[in-house]
């Protein structure tokens, strides 16, 4: 009843293929954005910060990242962590071996070397695809964290190759309390989330889809198959390495390679799956779940076991993590591939013609 | 005399040990609908991929427009203005009708990645434009009530109109068609023989179609040529080739 395009009739194609093209969502977007900069900011406590929103944050734009190049163009990665790792050693070298560099120029730069060590890495996939694909950007995900510990030069010769970034500073104010550097983030992953919304609705967009669903085709209708999978390569690559900056810079404040794993990489595509695979809002609903879902948890199983008064076995709710994690996954691949964002979407329609049927 | 906009030389094609095509030659005149009909495995299909550089012929040539192709690639083929609808559907399943098609303007955008992430402002305009084009062409192919459709959703004879729209978007020269009636009924293949007419008449697009039905054939092509084993077995007006003694023996008698 209330949520639906009748009565807004469009008069242009502009109208028509704005972003939000239909109001209530446009006051949804509004709302949401009015929560995130002001309500939260006002409401949230430290720990929430720090450990839940920034951290879901930085994720949703490594998952965004991942979910351009595998959601979009249909090209697997396991190399996301390697990736992150790229950019957060980038913007590390950058701040130090450039003094006066502003934070947010390195962390452009970091996205920008990051990119073309992805691009890089993409070259395989002109040749390859699938599981062989993958195998080849789990290279990646291998060797790079691998250098970076072997070169000392990229973690400045620290014997234990943990790097303690610079204190985050724009013309000369310093982000350093937990809601400062909320704000950062969240004011970083919502312009690049919009940059990200806008390719994908034009031209290259549709190329890498194009290239994803039927590449015979899209070659046919005069797509550079090459081109449009290495570009791929390089906007999601530049979205992980912003992403691994702010991970290092605002989330941890401290990182070392061999955080950069696997592990994490796995954690990102499982966002991207969870989330639902091609769409840019699902990037965000994964993230929030598997930030999320681990708290849940433990306050069920704690609080559960406190209510039943049992004593639970140390490590007991990790354990759990693990098999929740595995049963949503397997759901998720079998009965609904495109993830939350499907579920959502489906709602919509369905809210669209509450309270009458058909 | 018209000018032949297609000429395709003694062309060979062969994989591995199969000659799928051998020394096929055969010219279509600018603005003409000319039909390749044969039975199955003649290497029809093979054909229509040497046209629009999919596969190399190992001998012969293709010219397109009196130019000569050297390793020409389906981009280039795809540039010089050629465009192409497959025997299997080959649309973009997970994206909608409207995005379909607008794939198929994609040559003719020039907004570079900086400005389509920035959207506003040239990339916009951009969009609007091509947005109007092809408007047009779903309006000339009547499919409206499916623009926002994902083309996954589409009955089989809706994606075929949707495959020649995405087509017609490039706005080519020459149009290769495989079998785009195949699996129809009689009424959606009177509608696809008029569209494919009128693209043929309003845009004057030249037009290779292959096709199996012979009524199709005779109403709506100039000239026909004829395919069996790879080679070229007749090759003349609709009317010539239901009088050829040959064609009859090779297809049209197995055809009945
Ligand atoms: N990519 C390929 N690799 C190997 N052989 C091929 C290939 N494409 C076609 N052929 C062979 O070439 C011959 C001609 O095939 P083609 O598809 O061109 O026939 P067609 O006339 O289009 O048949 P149909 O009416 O069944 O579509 C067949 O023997 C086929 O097996
Ligand atoms: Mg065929």
């Amino acid at each position: 009843m209330f949520y639906r395009e009748s009565g807004q009739l469009k008069t242009s194609y502009q109208e028509d293929q704005a972003l939000l093209s239909i109001t209530q969502d446009r006051i949804g977007l509004l709302l949401i954005l009015i929560g995130a900069f002001v309500l939260i900011p006002l409401l949230a406590s430290d720990y929430w910060f720090t450990a839940i929103l920034i951290p879901f944050l930085v994720f949703s734009l490594a998952a965004l990242g991942l979910n351009l190049l595998t959601g979009y163009a249909g090209q697997l990665s396991l190399g996301t962590a390697a990736f992150m790792a790229v950019g957060a050693f980038a913007a590390y070298n950058f701040e130090l071996r450039v003094p006066g560099l502003p934070v947010l120029v390195s962390f452009i730069l970091a996205g920008i070397t990051t990119a073309i060590v992805g691009i890089a890495f993409g070259i395989p996939s002109l040749r390859i695809r699938g599981f062989y694909l993958a195998v080849a950007t789990l290279a990646a995900q291998f060797f790079i964290p691998w250098l970076l510990v072997k070169v000392g030069w990229f973690t400045n010769y620290s014997s234990s190759g943990v790097i303690t970034t610079q204190p985050v500073e724009i013309f000369g104010y310093v982000f350093d309390s937990p809601v400062e550097r909320y704000l950062l983030v969240l004011a970083i992953v919502s312009v690049l989330a919009l940059l990200a919304k806008n390719l994908v609705r034009s031209n290259i967009g549709r190329a890498w889809m194009a290239v994803r669903d039927m590449d015979v085709a899209a070659e046919v209708i005069g797509i550079k198959i090459m081109r449009t999978k290495l570009i791929a390569f390089g906007v999601s690559s530049f979205y992980c390495g912003v992403a691994g900056a702010l991970y290092a810079y605002v989330y941890l404040g401290s990182v070392e390679p061999d955080g950069f794993n696997l592990d994490l990489s796995f954690r990102i595509l499982f966002m991207v799956i969870i989330g639902g695979i091609g769409s840019i809002m699902g990037s965000f609903f994964g993230a929030a779940f598997i930030t999320l879902l681990p708290i849940f948890l433990d306050i069920i199983i704690n609080d559960g076991a406190a209510l039943l008064n049992l004593k639970l076995a140390a490590g007991i709710t990790s354990v759990m993590q693990l098999l929740v994690f595995g049963g949503l996954i397997i759901f998720f691949l079998i009965v609904e591939p495109l993830g939350l964002a499907r579920l959502w979407q489906i709602t919509k329609e369905k809210l669209r013609l509450w309270p009458f049927p058909h | 005399m018209t000018e032949n906009i297609l000429n395709v030389n003694k062309v060979s094609l062969s994989f591995g040990g199969v000659a799928a095509l051998k020394n096929v030659s055969f010219q279509v005149e600018e603005h003409k609908i000319l039909a390749i009909i044969g039975p199955n495995g003649a290497g029809k299909s093979s054909l229509l991929n040497v046209v629009n550089g999919v596969y190399k012929p190992q001998k012969g040539q293709v010219i397109f427009k009196g130019k000569t192709w050297k390793n020409v690639v389906p981009y280039e083929a795809a540039r010089s203005g050629i465009a192409r609808t497959f025997q299997n559907i080959a649309l973009f399943k997970g994206m909608s009708v409207l995005d379909n098609i607008l794939t198929g303007r994609n040559l003719k955008m020039r907004a570079g990645l900086l400005s389509q992430a920035i959207y506003l402002g040239k990339c916009q305009r951009e969009e609007t434009n091509h947005r109007k084009a092809v408007e047009q062409i779903i309006d000339f192919l009547q499919i409206q009530h499916i623009r926002k459709t994902p083309v996954g959703r589409l009955p089989y004879g809706l994606q075929k109109r949707v495959e020649l729209a995405r087509a017609l978007a490039a706005e080519p020269e020459l149009l290769l068609l495989d079998e785009p009636m195949a699996g129809m009924n009689v009424e959606e293949k009177e509608d696809m023989s008029r569209f494919i007419l009128d693209v043929n008449e309003e845009y004057g697009t030249s037009v290779i179609l292959i096709e199996h039905d012979m009524g199709v054939v005779m109403d709506i092509s100039d000239k026909v040529v004829v395919l069996d084993y790879g080679k070229k077995i007749g090759e003349g007006t609709p009317e010539e080739i239901r009088n050829n003694q040959e064609v009859i023996d090779a297809y049209l008698g197995v055809a009945r």
